[in-house]
Parts: structure tokens; C-alpha cells; sequence
């Protein structure tokens, strides 16, 4: 008897990960910074649906709030470049920074408990929304722009903000794989499944919340942060807008809450459906609706959660399979 | 006796919920390895003092100790971590999580383990309970005996000094009963000491070595198991409940 978690698949499949990852940074030599400004939305919502699915897949942290984080994230690179720092650099202080902003914040909503929590972060970001309106110096209602960045040639400074989002795509990636792989993950999931239970089986609740809400929060700032570089303009009703929510949840949901892979998945349909019917108005928004519904009566595990249950295949293995019986469940 | 053998203490126990006191100075001292029966009828407040004694409810009043160190001011997960394990009387499973992932983040967790021990020590409290064949379910789709052994296997993973369990027998079949109190007899021989509330008193007989009987939130019989079951007081409580 014995404890797996890497198989060949999963070890094969990191490996072409770690492949696709060069050829991405590649990218920039080859296509032009329309190319890349779309490939750094992508790497946006990828970012985003993993922290939401760290957040209410595996921990059962149902925020509608990782907006406020957002926000954070993009008015904090207009602040820091105001102050003399670096643009890019900017970005990075930016995530650190949202994370840092996230402590406080989980005191008062780790208050709050399921329905109530999700409301809680809503309320925190709609204040953050309001005290960025109600601030002139950063614009106020009718934002700013990030003009720190144009010492780059707009060539080049596409180029630049999309190795800058790749570089914080992956690290994330690799943060949160590490972190639901490691015996966090596992006393995240039992706090999701009772955390009462998890309690009287030794996990400490709210460090181990706080851990992850710390996470989400610099994901959630580094996406703000690539969002301002890449789109250079900010306003907060855009940046602090509950459509970011309703854009995580489409993709985990989609793509199958509580897996690993399946966010990834979910943000690649996000992706693709923006790129072919962004430009048909309210059509579009039903085109999303439908999708979502239709992709959860069919599939309420989500995409990649069908997947598994069909082929039993694992590519980021963050659980665990007890060896000898893995051909006794197979014939069951 | 000296101190040293008493796994755990209590003194002074109180709770109300609202206007209803539903424990009311519960002193209590169990030696190390023993096996100690608690019974009374419904609403006596068993339950309720097995959330003191584990941290899950905070006392009004009162302090509990652990081979002599006061526990009073933590809560659930740190006395875990210290060595009360418990299970509960409606299992509570992760549901979300195979068995083997239940069972490892209570190693993991309550008994600090890490790698290839936490591995072994789960391993070894899934055959405790001869769960290993279940290793790679899903908990949610267990049946109760499964779900009431995985709260057994769950606790012992935590490396508990003390176990505590609730009503484990409740909603069981004859077999079932005891194929568990099989299990936990083993658990008692290898030198664990268990406090265990139970309804259903012919299966903690084959354990218990001391019976206590609670009523109305205060213990009003403790002693051998016969004694307290022959006791009037305790003949009267159960009748005077309609059990």
C-alpha cells in the first residue's frame, strides 16, 4: 500500500507546461502587441480563476468582493509611479501590496460566515469603489491614466507588460499549486466541507484562511496591476466592478470548481467567447448566460470535472491515491 | 493517587444555554488508559460535555486539564493538537475528500505529522478500522457505519491521549455495533483512555470500566458499571424519562 500523487501523466503534462511557459515568453519575437495585449487579458482571467478557485473551490470562501483587490491592485500602480517608482516595478509592489491590505480586511469578514461572508466582501470592495470615487488625487470618479510607462516605446512596452504578466501568471500558478499540494490544502478543503469538523481534527481555522484569503489577495492586486499596464486607463466603477466576480465564477464554475486544472480551462472559454462575440452587445452577455447554464445542468462538476470522472486523469495532482487500489475502484 | 495519572480533569463545569443550565458544576477526574462509560437520558447535557472537555463550546465556568496542564482557555484544534481526539454523534465527514484525504489532514493537523509518517499514521488508522479498502472513496458516499468508523479513524490519526466519542453506537445494526466495539476495545488495550457517551448501554458495557450517569446536568451516580446501573437514582432518571 502506498500514497501516490504524481503519475506519468502528471509528470509528462508539468514537463509540457514548463515547455508551453517558454514558448509563451517567446511570443513577443514573433507576433505583434496585438497578439500580446490579447494573450495578457488571457493570463489575467487565468490568474483570476485560480484565485477564486483557491478561495471558494478549495477553501469554501465564496467572496463577491476579490474586486476590491483588483482595484487595489491598479490604483496602487498609479500611486506608486507618483511617487518616482518604476512602472513595472510598480506592478510587482502593487500585489504585494493588495496582500498586504487583505490582513485587515479578514479580520472583519472571517467574522462573517457563508451567505454573510459573500456579502461582507462585497460591501468592502463597494467601499473601496467609493473612497477612490470620493479621491481627487487619484482621479475620482472619472479615474486616471498610467502615463509612467510611456518612457517605453509602445512597442516594446507591450512586450514588456506581457513578460511582466506571464512572470506573475506562472509564479501564482506555482504559489497556489504549491500551497493546496501541501497539508494546507488539505485542511483548507475539510474547513470548505465542515469547519467544525476541522476544528476537532486539529486545523487552525482562521491562520489557515487567513493564509489563503493572503493569496487571493495578491492574485486578485496582480491582475489589477497587469490590467492597468495593459490598458494604461482606470476607472473605478470599471476596476472595482462586480462583473470581475461574475467573471470568476462563470470560469470555475465552467471549468470545475475544486480541481486545479479546471479554472485554466474555464478562463480559456472565457477567453475564446470575449474574443468571438465581444462586439455583439447584450447578445453576448446572454451568450455567457446560457453557456454557464448550460455547461452546469450537463456538467455540474464543471468541464474538467466530467473529465475526470470519465477518464480518472489528474494533470496537476494536488490530492492523493492510495496505490493498490486504484485497479479495484477502476472495475467497480 | 498521584496527578500524574490523571489524563483528564474537570472541575467546575458549567453551562446555560439561554435560561436552560445545561451543565451545572460537573467535577470529573479520568485516569490514564481507563474506560469510562458516560450515560443519562436525553437532554441530561452528555453531549454537551463532551464540546467542553473537547473545546468546542466554551464553559461558563470551570477549567479542564490534560495530564495536568490547564486547557481551559483553548480552543477545539489546539486541545487536538494536545491530544483530545473526538468523534461526533451525526458524523461529520469532508465530504468533498476521499477517506485517505480525511484521515491524512487529521494527521497532518491534530498529530503534526509530516510526509511519510503522516502517510504511515493514516494508513495505520484506516486498518484500525479496517477502512483501507474505503481509502480512495469519496467520504460523501459513505454509508453510516462507514461515516461513524471514518469519525473513529479520523480521531485516531490525530495521535489522541484521550478519546472521546459520542453515541458511536447510535443507529447502528447488532453486527455493526459490534464490529465497533470490537475496534475500540483493541484502541482501549493498546493504552488509549476513553470517555464514551453512548445510548446504547450493552455495547459500553463490553468497555467501560466506570460508569457515570448524568441527569439534568449533573452526575448523580459514578462508579463501577453494575453499581451505577443497579443504582436507584439512575433507575429513577431513566424511567422518570419515559427512555
Amino acid at each position: 500500500m502506498s500514497v501516490q500523487r504524481w503519475t506519468r501523466v502528471s509528470l509528462l503534462f508539468s514537463g509540457a507546461t514548463a515547455g508551453i511557459v517558454v514558448i509563451l515568453a517567446l511570443v513577443p519575437f514573433w507576433f505583434g502587441p496585438n497578439t500580446t495585449e490579447k494573450l495578457t487579458e488571457l493570463f489575467v482571467l487565468i490568474i483570476l480563476a485560480a484565485m477564486w478557485n483557491a478561495l471558494a473551490g478549495y477553501a469554501g470562501l465564496v467572496s463577491i468582493g476579490q474586486q476590491a483587490f483588483i482595484g487595489i491592485g491598479a490604483y496602487a500602480v498609479i500611486v506608486f509611479t507618483d511617487h518616482g517608482i518604476n512602472g513595472y516595478v510598480a506592478v510587482v509592489l502593487a500585489a504585494l501590496f493588495s496582500g498586504l491590505i487583505s490582513l485587515p480586511i479578514s479580520l472583519l469578514v472571517f467574522r462573517l460566515r457563508g451567505g454573510q461572508f459573500a456579502i461582507g466582501t462585497w460591501v468592502v470592495a463597494e467601499i473601496f469603489r467609493l473612497l477612490v470615487t470620493n479621491d481627487q488625487s487619484i482621479g475620482g470618479g472619472t479615474g486616471r491614466s498610467l502615463d509612467a510607462l510611456n518612457i517605453y516605446a509602445p512597442a516594446d512596452r507591450q512586450a514588456y507588460t506581457y513578460w511582466v504578466a506571464l512572470a506573475l501568471m506562472t509564479a501564482l500558478m506555482l504559489a497556489s499549486f504549491v500551497l493546496l499540494r501541501s497539508r494546507l490544502g488539505g485542511a483548507l478543503q475539510a474547513i470548505r466541507d465542515d469547519e467544525r469538523a476541522a476544528e476537532s481534527v486539529g486545523v487552525p481555522v482562521a491562520r489557515a484562511k487567513r493564509i489563503v484569503f493572503l493569496l487571493a489577495a495578491v492574485g486578485c492586486g496582480a491582475a489589477g496591476a497587469i490590467t492597468m499596464a495593459n490598458t494604461l486607463t482606470v476607472t473605478p466603477d470599471s476596476i472595482f466592478g462586480i462583473q470581475w466576480t461574475a467573471y470568476m465564477i462563470f470560469m470555475v464554475l465552467l471549468g470545475g470548481l475544486g480541481t486545479f486544472e479546471g479554472p485554466v480551462l474555464g478562463a480559456l472559454v472565457l477567453f475564446g467567447v470575449q474574443q468571438e462575440f465581444q462586439g455583439s452587445g447584450s447578445w453576448y452577455l446572454v451568450g455567457l448566460g446560457a453557456v454557464a447554464i448550460a455547461v452546469t445542468l450537463v456538467f455540474p462538476r464543471g468541464l474538467w470535472g466530467a473529465l475526470v470522472d470519465r477518464f480518472n486523469i489528474r494533470l496537476m495532482p494536488v490530492g492523493h491515491t492510495l496505490r493498490t487500489l486504484v485497479s479495484r475502484r477502476s472495475e467497480s | 493517587m498521584p496527578s500524574d495519572s490523571q489524563a483528564l480533569t474537570a472541575r467546575g463545569l458549567s453551562k446555560r444555554f439561554g435560561a436552560l443550565r445545561v451543565l451545572d458544576d460537573i467535577t470529573l477526574d479520568v485516569v490514564g488508559t481507563s474506560a469510562v462509560g458516560i450515560v443519562g437520558p436525553n437532554g441530561a447535557g452528555k453531549t454537551t460535555l463532551l464540546d467542553l472537555l473537547a473545546g468546542a463550546t466554551p464553559a461558563d465556568s470551570g477549567s479542564v486539564s490534560l495530564s495536568g496542564r490547564d486547557v481551559s482557555g483553548l480552543g477545539a484544534a489546539a486541545r487536538c493538537r494536545l491530544g483530545i481526539g473526538r468523534t461526533h454523534q451525526v458524523p461529520r465527514p469532508f465530504g468533498g475528500m476521499t477517506v485517505f484525504e480525511n484521515i491524512l489532514v487529521a494527521a497532518t493537523m491534530g498529530g503534526r505529522l509530516r510526509g511519510s509518517s503522516a502517510n504511515d499514521n493514516s494508513l495505520r488508522a484506516l486498518d484500525a478500522t479496517g477502512m483501507l479498502e474505503l481509502g480512495n472513496r469519496r467520504a460523501d458516499t459513505l454509508g453510516l457505519l462507514d461515516r461513524k468508523r471514518l469519525e473513529l479513524a479520523r480521531a485516531l490519526a490525530t495521535g489522541p491521549s484521550v478519546l472521546l466519542l459520542d453515541e458511536i453506537a447510535a443507529g447502528l445494526t447488532e453486527p455493526e455495533t459490534d464490529e465497533l466495539v470490537e475496534h475500540i476495545k483493541q484502541l482501549h488495550a493498546a493504552g488509549l483512555t476513553i470517555i464514551w457517551i453512548e445510548h446504547v448501554v450493552h455495547a459500553l458495557l463490553r468497555v467501560a470500566e466506570r460508569l457515570i450517569c448524568l441527569a439534568s446536568g449533573t452526575i448523580i451516580a459514578d462508579g463501577g458499571p453494575q453499581a451505577v446501573m443497579n443504582d436507584p437514582a439512575v433507575v429513577d432518571a431513566y424511567l422518570g424519562s419515559a427512555v
